[in-house]
């Protein structure tokens, strides 16, 4: 008995799931939620994507990076399709991608609705777990993350910000 | 060589579209003026990222723009290769940084409208624009938290910083009639479900400021004369000098790539 042989689409699957998010390189794109399908359209392999926000500058790095993935698998005539809807939002990552970013120090986001003044919906800390926790600054390295400080373990840590 | 300015169609969606655009683009623009400059440097990247996700709405609308034109422009075209006449954005967003008090309130009353704008869009019958509405809320809603916030801080903050705000305020706030206003060639659009009715937007723009305000301890202005002139291309001449900066490069160097 062989084992069915996997097909084109499915091997571009796999290619482009496996692309590491540019700036969240401990996840990959299928995990962020970004991978939105991959379809065989017109003897083209093509790539369905999202940005995760609208001025995301990650977008070009991270098409030529699929792009890239599928020639290396030995994927040719591939395209690249943005879609804006249905909207990103962090409620697209996968709960393995929040344990991701957890063990590498950022504050996985939340559920989303915190969207009051002065928010104080507690950000655990992603080395001591405390919740004696305060924002630094809303925005850090990249859009999507904030700078946090833990008051118990007193080390600085990033935030994936609810979306 | 200069690269000559180009002309769009008369149509509007289109310029509905285009105005919408433009009004993300150019307070984009304003709000990266601070890169390298702001107070602090958490505001310095909070600043520069609030003007990436304004770009990113405007890029959103002017590739939609492109399509409803269908005259092989790109949103480089309109961004850069367009006079100040041109450009149809609400004179609110093209007013000058000043000190931070004037960028805050600036940024906090623009998204508290935009924030409600985008709100109602998500349920335009242009699938369209309902989608980049979509995109455009929780972002809108993390910038009018910031912005709100500061607001807030500085009304309420020391002898300066309130004098500061209230003088932004006062300054500003006969700008904000624009947003209401329905220009003749939009009623089309709202009557058909494909805008959203300023009308409609009104009651939380002004919830939110009565909110804000009371807790800054700042006055709300009580004239009730307001500026107009941007949805027409009456630009004031600040516009002029933003655009200069913003196109000098691509219209001196036509194709550049970098």
């Amino acid at each position: 008995m062989s084992t069915p042989q996997p097909t084109l689409r499915d091997r571009a699957w796999s290619a482009a799931a496996a692309v590491p998010d540019p700036e969240l390189p401990m996840l990959t794109i299928a995990e962020l939620g970004i991978l939105r399908g991959v379809e065989l359209v017109d003897r083209f392999v093509e790539v369905t994507i999202t940005p995760t926000y609208s001025g995301c500058p990650a977008m070009a790095a991270i098409a030529l990076d699929i792009e890239r993935a599928l020639h290396e698998a030995g994927i040719e005539n591939t395209r690249i399709r943005l879609v804006l809807a249905p909207a990103w939002t962090t409620d697209w990552l996968t709960d393995e991608a929040r344990a991701k970013l957890a063990r590498n120090g950022i504050a996985p986001p939340g559920a989303r609705g915190s969207n009051c003044l002065f928010d104080n919906t507690p950000v655990p800390c992603p080395r001591c777990e405390s919740n004696a926790t305060e924002r630094i600054a809303e925005f850090g390295a990249t859009a999507c993350k904030s700078i946090w400080r833990c008051t118990a373990c007193r080390e600085p840590f990033d935030h994936f910000k609810c979306h | 060589m200069a690269t000559t300015s180009i002309a769009v169609v008369d149509d509007r969606l289109f310029a509905a579209v285009l105005a919408r655009a433009d009004d993300a683009l150019i307070l984009g623009h304003r709000l990266s003026e601070w890169c390298g400059h702001a107070p602090m440097l958490e505001e310095d990247l909070a600043l520069a990222n609030i003007a990436l996700d304004l770009i990113g709405q405007a890029r959103l609308l002017y590739e939609y723009a492109a399509t409803i034109e269908n005259a092989g422009h790109t949103e480089d075209d309109y961004a850069y290769r367009r006079d100040p006449h041109q450009f149809r954005n609400i004179l609110l967003v093209e007013q000058p940084n000043g000190d931070f008090a004037h960028t805050i309130i600036r940024q906090y009353l623009y998204s508290a409208f935009a924030h409600a704008f985008w709100q109602a869009m998500t349920s335009s019958a242009d699938a369209a624009l309902a989608a980049i509405a979509a995109k455009s809320v929780p972002e809108s809603a993390y910038h009018l938290r910031h912005a709100a916030e500061w607001t807030i801080r500085l009304g309420d903050g020391t002898e300066e910083s309130h004098r500061r705000a209230q003088d932004a305020l006062d300054a500003l706030f006969p700008y904000t009639g624009e947003m209401f206003a329905i220009p003749e060639t939009e009623t089309d659009l709202i009557v058909g479900g494909i805008l959203a009715d300023p009308a409609t937007i009104r009651p939380a723009w002004t919830a939110s400021l009565d909110r804000i305000l009371a807790e800054a301890g700042l006055a709300k202005p009580q004239s009730t004369w307001m500026q107009s002139g941007g949805r027409r291309g009456r630009h004031s001449e600040h516009l002029g000098h933003l655009l200069a900066e913003m196109q000098i490069l691509p219209r001196s160097y036509p194709g550049a790539i970098w």
